[in-house]
Order: C-alpha cells, then structure tokens, then sequence
C-alpha cells in the first residue's frame, strides 16, 4: 500500500527504477500443472527472485524455484541431539552428582536407566526446534504481506494458483514482465503494490 | 522457450461429475473449492446441528460431574475413593492407561499410516488427533489427582525446589512424566503444525470479521508459499517419523510402571509391545465411535466413507488378535515359569473373586470383536458402533484386572478387596464430560477434516495432486 518503501535491492539496481512501490506482479493460474509450467518458463527466461502460492503444497514449484532442500531436517537433528545430551547429563548430574541417590545398590552412573528419558526429551526438543526453526525462516507470524493487499489473493487458500515475480528481481520491468507473464496464460495478472 | 505446454489437464468446473475415486476414499464430486466449503461451512455458519448439541449437552453435564468430583477430592483426599492397602492405584491408573491408550491411536493414523503410505488416514487424521491430545489430557489429570496434594505436581520435574531434592530419574514413574508431557507437547505441535493452511483458509472465507480475526491470529500469516510449503512438508514428514517411535515409547514406559515392579503377572517382558497393541486397539474403538456420529450429524459421507470404516475395522480386529495372543502369552508364561506365584496369581485372576471381570475382558476383546470378519459388519454404522463400545469396555476390564491383581499376591497376610466408590465412577465420567467437551467445541471451531490434505487427495482431473504426496515430495 505504502509507495515510499521502495526496496533496497532494487533501488540499488536502478535508482530511477518505474518498479518504485510495487513488490511485483501477479500471475492467477486455475491448475497447480499451470503454476508449474509458469514457474519453470520464469526461471528458464531468468527470474530468481519469485514465489508461488497455493492452497496445498505443490513440490515441483519449489523445485522450479531453486530449493531443492529445504534446512528443517537439519535445525531438528542438531536440535534432537543437544536435548538428548543434555538430559542424560541432567540425569546423571542430579541423580549421581548433586545429590547420589542410592536405589537398589544400583551405580550412580546407570546409564541405562536414563535411556528412557532421554529419548523423551530428544523427541521434544527436536520437535520444538522443528516448529521455531519452520516459523523463523518463514518469518512467520507475518500478519502483513504485500500480496494481501490483491484481492483475488484470497482464492490462494482455496482453489487458485499464483506466480509472484518480485520486483527485487534484476529482470524484473513492469512493462517486459507483464508482457512474460501474459504468455503464461494465466486467468489474471495483477500489480502487488507495496 | 516462454510458451507453455498444455496442461495435463484443463481448468476444472465447480460441480462437475466426476467418476468415483479408484480407491473409494473420497466420495461425491468435489473440486478444491466444494470440498474446502463443505469442510469449512461446519465451522463458519451460525446453525449448529441439533445431534451436536446432544453430544455437547451430555459432556458438558458429565464434566460439571467432575468438577464436583474434583471439588470434594481435593476437600475430603483420596480416602473417598476405594483405593486402599493392598491396591493402592485403583481407578486412577485404570482411567489413566485407558484413556492415554485411546490416544495412541490418533497418532497412529496421523504419523505411522503416514509413513506407510495410506491414504485412507487424510480424512480422519485431523479429528483423531484432536482425540489424542483430550485423550491425553483426560489421562494425565488421574495420577495428579491421584497425588493427594496436586498443587505440589511440579515436584515430579527436576525444578530447583529450597530442598534441593530432585526426582528419581530410575523410576518408571517419573519416566511417565516425561514421556506424556512429551507426549502431549508433540501431538500438539504435530496437531497445529497441520492446522496451520487450514486456519489460513478459514481465514479467506470466514463469514465474520471475528472469524477472520481470531482465524487469522491463529494462521500466523500464512500464505501458502512454495518455499514455505517445502519447508512444512518437511517438518510435518520429520515430526510423522519422530511421532513414530514416540507413541510406542510412550506406551511402552506406561508398561514399565506395572512391568518393572515384581508382582506375579506383572514382572512380564510381554508387556510392552502388549500394551501397544491394546491402545491401538482401545484408540480404533474410539476412533470409530468419533467417526460415526460425525458423518452422521455433518453428512460427511463423502469423506468419511465406508472405506474409512472398514479399514478402522480391520484395524481393530488384527491388534484385537495381538493383544489376545498377550493374553495367552500371560498365561503360558505363568505355567512354564513353574513359579507358584504366577501361577496361583493366574488362578485367581480367572478363578478369584474378580474373576468375573478377567471373562468379561475376554469376551469384550476375544470374542465379540470376531464378527469383524464379516465383511458386512465392517461398514454397518450400528453393529460396528456396537462393537466399538464392547472393545472400549473390554479394554478397560484389562487394565481393571491387571491393577486388581494387587488384591492377591505373594503373601496371603496382605490379601484385601478392592471395590470403587460412586466417587470414583464420578470421576471416570467426569473424565468422558471433558473429552467429550473438547472434543465438540473442536469440531464447532475448527475443521474436523483436513482441508489442505482432503485437497492434495482429490484426483488430479479434480484439481488434487492425487494422494498425499509428503513422502515422495518432503524435501
């Protein structure tokens, strides 16, 4: 909505840039096959910066896009691994060191009865890295995004389909980008301002 | 190279028809958008269906039950309950194994029949989570209020306390701990992560500006990006693989409150994957019970089919037949041990003053879930209700005999009775008060079905991608 947030990037790219405003242009597709055929034609004619949107995840846009991996995998194995770690060692430290507690003659250090919650609190951890580790590279919650502000927007959660190419893109003119994006047949472009 | 190949498929119209699906997991002729309204209009529109206030009447009124239940235990203590030397547990460890039991289930369905590719589980893993997290709760409050001064709970976690004394990580008692607050935090997770899309939908076609507001906090901003969207799958296949192993874990250290301690019939290595299979078993029955009425009273038989009802059968009857096979392994163990304690044990169980109850166990869960067989049975809504309703009984008779074997074990100078106070059933149906609140007040305020993954199920000429694509696309 605001026109005085011009983006960094592209201000730097070109300071007269037309594009000032405008987070990109919208492309409206009725199938998830189109959204893939559109985001395939957009990298292969050399936009980068881009998104697609749909109501239920479609991998092969984001494969088309250049994000074969995504980190989540990575974030919850580190995340497993330190909670497991330390609640053995909280185990052991409360129970051998801090204060021993004998039961049964058992050693201080039994291990194997601190499998059990050890496990438990690798589960946890993992888990709970997972979801912060989801929300924080997705900068979620975001409650304001440009693309809101276009009204067709709102059948992204339902039963459309849409390529964003943002303005931040090197490529990206108002004028040459519509004119791709019309090749796409898509069943509306629209401006996202700001 | 800026032309576009045909689509695979052309744009799709609203309310075409459609031949049914290959695998009868979807009924009707939907697209995205009558599939997402029929799910979404439940929870948008003002009118609730007359059945739902039936359901939430009677919970209500048995959770007021338990508040009175409640109110004078923590008045009076657990002396008016039946529990006593020697059995010490009683009703509260019963309801509790019982009720967590019911919630493996949920994660069952969400998780394991994930990772096996089943696709029946996409329309009723969203209502069997959300049994799995009351479920849970409903569990986890008997042993806090089985612990005589509940308002002392957070002594069961290693909080720095001005005594400096820290709970006994070598008890299976304070495994419990861990593994149902685990357990309970990750279904959660697992619960919301799913509901995220969905409450973003909700969002766009919420009727109120409060609807929009209240789901819109709820969806965090949500927008279905495809970079979001990789990031999600992921989480959701990992969190699927880690749900896994964690619900037999749980279950497992349950097994371990009873197995590790030495009476006869308890001290069993069957056990654990024993009591895994009776929650599974005792979480289907429930499953079952949720699943009728709601496509009843919501006219979901396009979603919840006939299909749903009868793998849930099957379900049933092959985790019935592993728990009978622990019943006899119990058994058999007993005589082969030549220990006289086992097998006297073994005696009073069949023959002893409970043993009335060890035969309607075995009728509940051997017999009776038997007509299984009949193909018929497996999709009539009333003998398979029936069913249900007996294996949720005979469920709860096992773990009432195991507990009640505390009556008579290595010394008959400590032999006693057990028998319940109208306290104690109070309680157990004050229990059934808050789950069944919950669980409708789930059901009138957020989708009971997964809209996302109902329309990643439709088939492609629907607008769906054809099934659940996480395991193949999860990256």
């Amino acid at each position: 909505m605001s026109t005085t947030q011009a983006n960094g990037a592209a201000r730097e790219y070109d300071p007269i840039d037309p594009s000032e405003g405008l987070y990109g242009l919208m492309a409206e597709f009725e199938t998830a096959d189109q959204l893939v055929a559109a985001a395939q034609a957009a990298k292969q004619a050399g936009y980068d910066r881009m998104d697609g949107y749909s109501p239920y995840p479609v991998a092969e846009v984001a494969d088309a896009m250049g994000f074969p991996r995504s980190e989540i995998g990575a974030i919850m194995f580190i995340g497993g691994l330190c909670g497991a770690t330390l609640g053995f060692l909280l185990q052991y430290y409360l129970n051998g060191i801090d204060y021993p507690l004998n039961v049964g003659g058992k050693p201080f250090f039994s291990w194997p009865m601190f499998v059990p919650i050890t496990w438990e609190l690798l589960v946890l951890t993992a888990s709970m890295s997972g979801l912060f580790g989801l929300l924080a590279l997705c900068g979620l919650p975001q409650p304001y995004h440009p693309v809101f502000n276009v009204p067709q927007f709102a059948r992204a959660s339902r039963d459309r389909f849409f390529l964003v190419i943002e303005a931040v893109d090197p490529q990206f003119d108002p004028q040459r980008t519509r004119e791709f994006l019309a090749t796409l047949n898509p069943a509306s472009i629209a401006e996202v301002p700001e | 190279m800026a032309t576009v190949t045909e689509t695979t498929h052309g744009p799709h119209e609203g309310n075409g028809q459609y031949p049914p699906h290959p695998e009868g997991v979807i009924g009707g002729s939907h697209d995205l958008r009558t599939l997402g309204d029929k799910i979404a209009t439940v929870v948008t529109e003002d009118e609730t269906p007359r059945g739902w206030w039936i359901w939430f009447a009677l919970g209500f009124g048995l959770l007021n039950g338990l508040g009175i239940a409640l109110l004078y235990l923590f008045y009076a203590g657990v002396g008016i309950w039946g529990i006593n030397q020697p059995v010490a547990w009683g009703f509260a460890i019963v309801n509790f194994v019982w009720w967590i039991g019911i919630g493996h289930a949920g994660t069952l369905i969400s998780a394991i029949l994930l990772l096996m590719h089943q696709k029946w589980r996409t329309s009723i893993n969203r209502f069997a989570e959300a049994m799995t997290l009351f479920a849970v709760a409903c569990a986890g409050m008997f042993p806090l209020i089985h612990m005589g001064r509940p308002w002392l709970f957070y002594w069961l976690y290693p909080v720095p306390v001005n005594f400096g004394m820290w709970p006994q990580f070598r008890s299976p008692l304070t495994w419990d701990v861990f593994a149902v607050t685990t357990y309970f935090t990750v279904s959660l997770v697992f619960w919301y992560v799913g509901l995220i899309p969905d409450l973003a939908a909700l969002r766009d076609v919420g009727r109120t500006r409060l609807q929009r507001t209240v789901y819109g906090i709820f969806a965090l901003g949500w927008r279905g990006s495809a970079w979001h969207w990789r990031r999600y799958e992921k989480l959701y296949l990992c969190l699927a693989g880690l749900g896994t192993p964690l619900v037999f874990s749980v279950h497992t250290v349950v097994s371990f409150d009873f197995a590790v301690a030495i009476v006869p019939l308890w001290h069993a290595t069957i056990f654990p994957p024993f009591f895994v299979a009776g929650a599974i078993f005792s979480g289907f029955a429930m499953v079952i019970w949720l699943a009728i009425p709601l496509r009843r009273i919501y006219k979901m038989h396009d979603f919840i089919t006939d299909k749903h009802l009868d793998a849930s059968a099957k379900v049933m009857l092959g985790t019935g037949m592993l728990v009978c096979y622990g019943y006899f392994c119990e058994l058999w163990m007993a005589i082969y041990s030549h220990s006289i304690y086992e097998v006297q044990t073994s005696m009073e169980r069949m023959f002893g003053p409970y043993g009335w109850s060890y035969w309607a166990l075995l009728t509940c869960n051997l017999v009776i879930p038997q007509l299984l067989w009949i193909p018929r049975l497996r999709v009539n809504e009333f003998a398979l209700f029936a069913i249900a309703t007996f294996v949720q009984i005979g469920m709860w008779f096992e773990r009432y005999v195991i507990v009640i074997t505390l009556t008579r074990d290595q010394l008959p100078s400590s032999w006693g009775r057990y028998a319940p106070t109208a306290w104690d059933w109070l309680t157990l149906a004050g229990s059934f008060g808050l789950f069944l609140t919950a669980f409708t007040l789930f059901v009138r305020f957020l989708p009971m079905i997964s809209i996302t993954e109902m329309r990643e199920l439709l088939p492609a000429r629907q607008g769906g991608r054809d099934g659940h694509s996480v395991m193949e696309n999860a990256k």
